[in-house]
């Protein structure tokens, strides 16, 4: 691991703490504005939360990628490596330095003033740089996580720019082309940043079974296509009900979200090959990966129940819409990123006492969310019953059980802050014995030690 | 079903042509979305560019929605121009209210913004009507 890439690791990871601090207070924020509006306004808090959970999820996508393309090519690290890793960090330094002055200007998701999508673009195209020189020079027929990787790279960078069209005047001499457009990337970005991560699970679990073939089999790539054509598709259902014209509401609604299912069957697939020697010994990895799969199912559920617009019309525009987010990044992204980053850091090799805090931290973790994304949940049909089934039109009128029910979401959310604190903290821990070049840091009573040493004499 | 086929026909090694038709098919509905998903565009005059560039720089809609997206925090805004009227508009957009902070804005800024909602008001409706629900599940929205 290189000096680089550590540094990226731990600035990775401190975005996912700031996202979760920031997304604490921001909760607090949306219940009492009068309080908070005299410091820390929710019109600051939320830009602060949402862009450190959006440069989390692609940083620690990249991450996963810059470390494993290394094995997977074979290749040293490259001056555009370096040259990304820089220019990504400063960028969002100065992006969140905006913020913290109140200066704004972009749109939902990236809020910060439009001018500094400009470097994200150059970092990314470094990136690419770096990827795509490293696949030319090893091999022709590479296994499908290459591909997913390439995927996400390409359409990253194709979704963006799409965000930024609104710059040019045309784009905006039409509100609701406008709008499906702005959504259009969006929804799209979400499925570029998938492949790459799902490419990295898919990664480590032929790593883990020793088996390559998973990430060559037909299905899997049949499964692969089907995520990329609802990457192009499916973003359909943030903009069901403009009344723009009707193809993309009815082209979506048909392809729906049918990516969640690749996902799952390539973890089942997993779940059964897996031995069990090997699972103790990644115990952490599997846990996490494992628990992206539980989460997978709930959001898939919801996922489907959303892409019908006769039923979008009761949670469109309520919080269930910010269940399905949360469930997605928080449950289904952070929990893969959460394992590769460790399968990285080698967290399973960590001492006992660490390795008992991760385990309380995971718990805190899988039992705060699961009540977070419940209240959200609970929330959005009380709002989506009584503004379409009952009419209401007073906003106030309509948001008090609402607001009741995100007491119990706000409070849960300091839990799961705490519970993630409790991991990132360990994964600092282990990033600071590979600082001290011993990333194999077993105390040799660890009972997974053993077990896992056992079965490798046997 | 049609993927499945398609894989079946193309092996793994034909993923490069399979993703280029991706592309192809990627830049071609893109296209088509941009050119013809509004068949009746109505352009915005100076006053409600002006106020677009206000309600982006002061980041309303961390806590507003158009169209059901955007923040939770306060109401949907797509029709409080026609639902509320110009005086209600200003009297909230120039002091705030508890939650809603004051934005200080100028008396220019102000009309600006109302410019602005007034133009987003004249795209549509944000409540889907129960008939426009078809029997399959989609909308039949006719556009405004």
């Amino acid at each position: 691991m290189t000096k680089t890439l550590k540094f990226f690791t731990a600035f990775t990871l401190s975005l996912l703490l700031l996202t979760l601090f920031f997304g604490m207070i921001a909760a607090f924020a949306f219940l009492y504005p009068e309080f908070y509006n005299r410091y820390l306004p929710f019109y600051q808090l939320r830009p602060m939360h949402v862009s450190a959970a959006l440069f989390w999820i692609i940083s620690g996508a990249a991450t996963g990628l810059l470390f494993f393309k290394k094995n997977v090519f074979g290749t040293k690290e490259t001056k555009s490596e370096k040259a990304f890793v820089w220019i990504w960090v400063a960028t969002i330094l100065t992006i969140f330095g905006f913020y913290s002055l109140k200066k704004f200007g972009g749109r939902e998701y990236w809020e910060f003033p439009p001018f500094l999508c400009f470097p994200i673009f150059i970092a990314w195209i470094f990136l690419m740089y770096s990827f795509f020189s490293g696949w030319k020079k090893s091999f022709k027929n590479p296994p499908l996580y290459v591909w997913m990787w390439a995927t996400g790279l390409i359409f990253f960078l194709l979704t963006f720019t799409e965000q930024n069209l609104y710059q040019i005047p045309w784009f905006r001499q039409s509100f609701l082309r406008e709008m499906t457009i702005q959504w259009k990337s969006n929804g799209a970005m979400v499925g570029a940043w998938n492949q790459m991560i799902y490419g990295t699970s898919l990664y480590i679990m032929s790593r883990l079974l020793g088996d390559g073939s998973i990430a060559r089999s037909k299905k899997a790539y049949t499964f692969y296509f089907i995520g990329v054509v609802n990457l192009m598709i499916n973003w359909g259902h943030h903009v069901y009900n403009l009344p723009a014209t009707s193809f993309v509401r009815h082209l979506a609604y048909a392809v729906s979200m049918t990516e969640w299912i690749v996902f799952i069957a390539i973890c089942i697939d997993f779940k059964n090959k897996i031995s069990q020697a090997r699972k103790y010994r990644y115990l952490f990895t599997h846990r996490f990966i494992m628990h992206a799969e539980f989460w997978a199912y709930l959001n898939l559920g919801l996922a489907l129940m959303m892409s019908i617009p006769a039923i979008n019309r009761y949670t469109h525009g309520t919080h269930i819409t910010v269940a399905h987010a949360m469930g997605a990044t928080i449950g289904i992204n952070s929990m893969i990123l959460l394992g590769s980053l460790g399968y990285i850091l080698k967290i399973d090799r960590l001492p006992e006492r660490n390795r008992k805090l991760l385990n309380v931290g995971f718990l805190t973790v899988a039992i705060s969310l699961l009540v977070f994304w419940g209240a959200l949940v609970v929330a959005g049909l009380l709002k989506g019953y009584r503004e379409v089934w009952l009419g209401m039109t007073n906003f106030q009128q309509m948001m008090k059980p609402v607001l009741t029910t995100l007491h119990v979401f706000a409070f849960a959310g300091i839990f799961l802050f705490v519970g993630m604190f409790t991991i990132i903290w360990n994964y600092f821990v282990a990033i600071k014995y590979w600082k001290l070049g011993k990333p194999n840091m077993v105390e040799s009573t660890t009972k997974y030690h053993v077990k896992s040493t056992m079965m490798e004499v046997e | 079903m049609v993927f499945l086929l398609f894989c079946h026909l193309f092996p793994p090694y034909s993923v490069k042509k399979i993703l280029l038709l991706t592309f192809l098919f990627f830049g071609c509905y893109s296209g088509i979305v941009y050119f013809f998903c509004d068949n009746k565009p109505d352009a915005p005059d100076t006053a409600a560019q002006r106020g677009w560039k206000v309600w982006q720089d002061k980041n309303c809609q961390s806590c507003h929605q158009f169209y059901g997206l955007g923040g939770y925090m306060g109401p949907d805004l797509t029709n409080v121009a026609s639902q509320k009227g110009p005086n209600y508009m200003r009297g909230i957009i120039e002091h705030g209210t508890g939650k809603m902070p004051d934005f200080h804005l100028t008396k220019e800024e102000v009309n600006d913004v109302i410019a602005f909602l007034s133009w987003v008001d004249k795209s549509g409706q944000t409540q889907v009507p129960d008939s426009s629900v078809h029997w399959t599940g989609t909308y039949i929205i006719s556009h405004k």
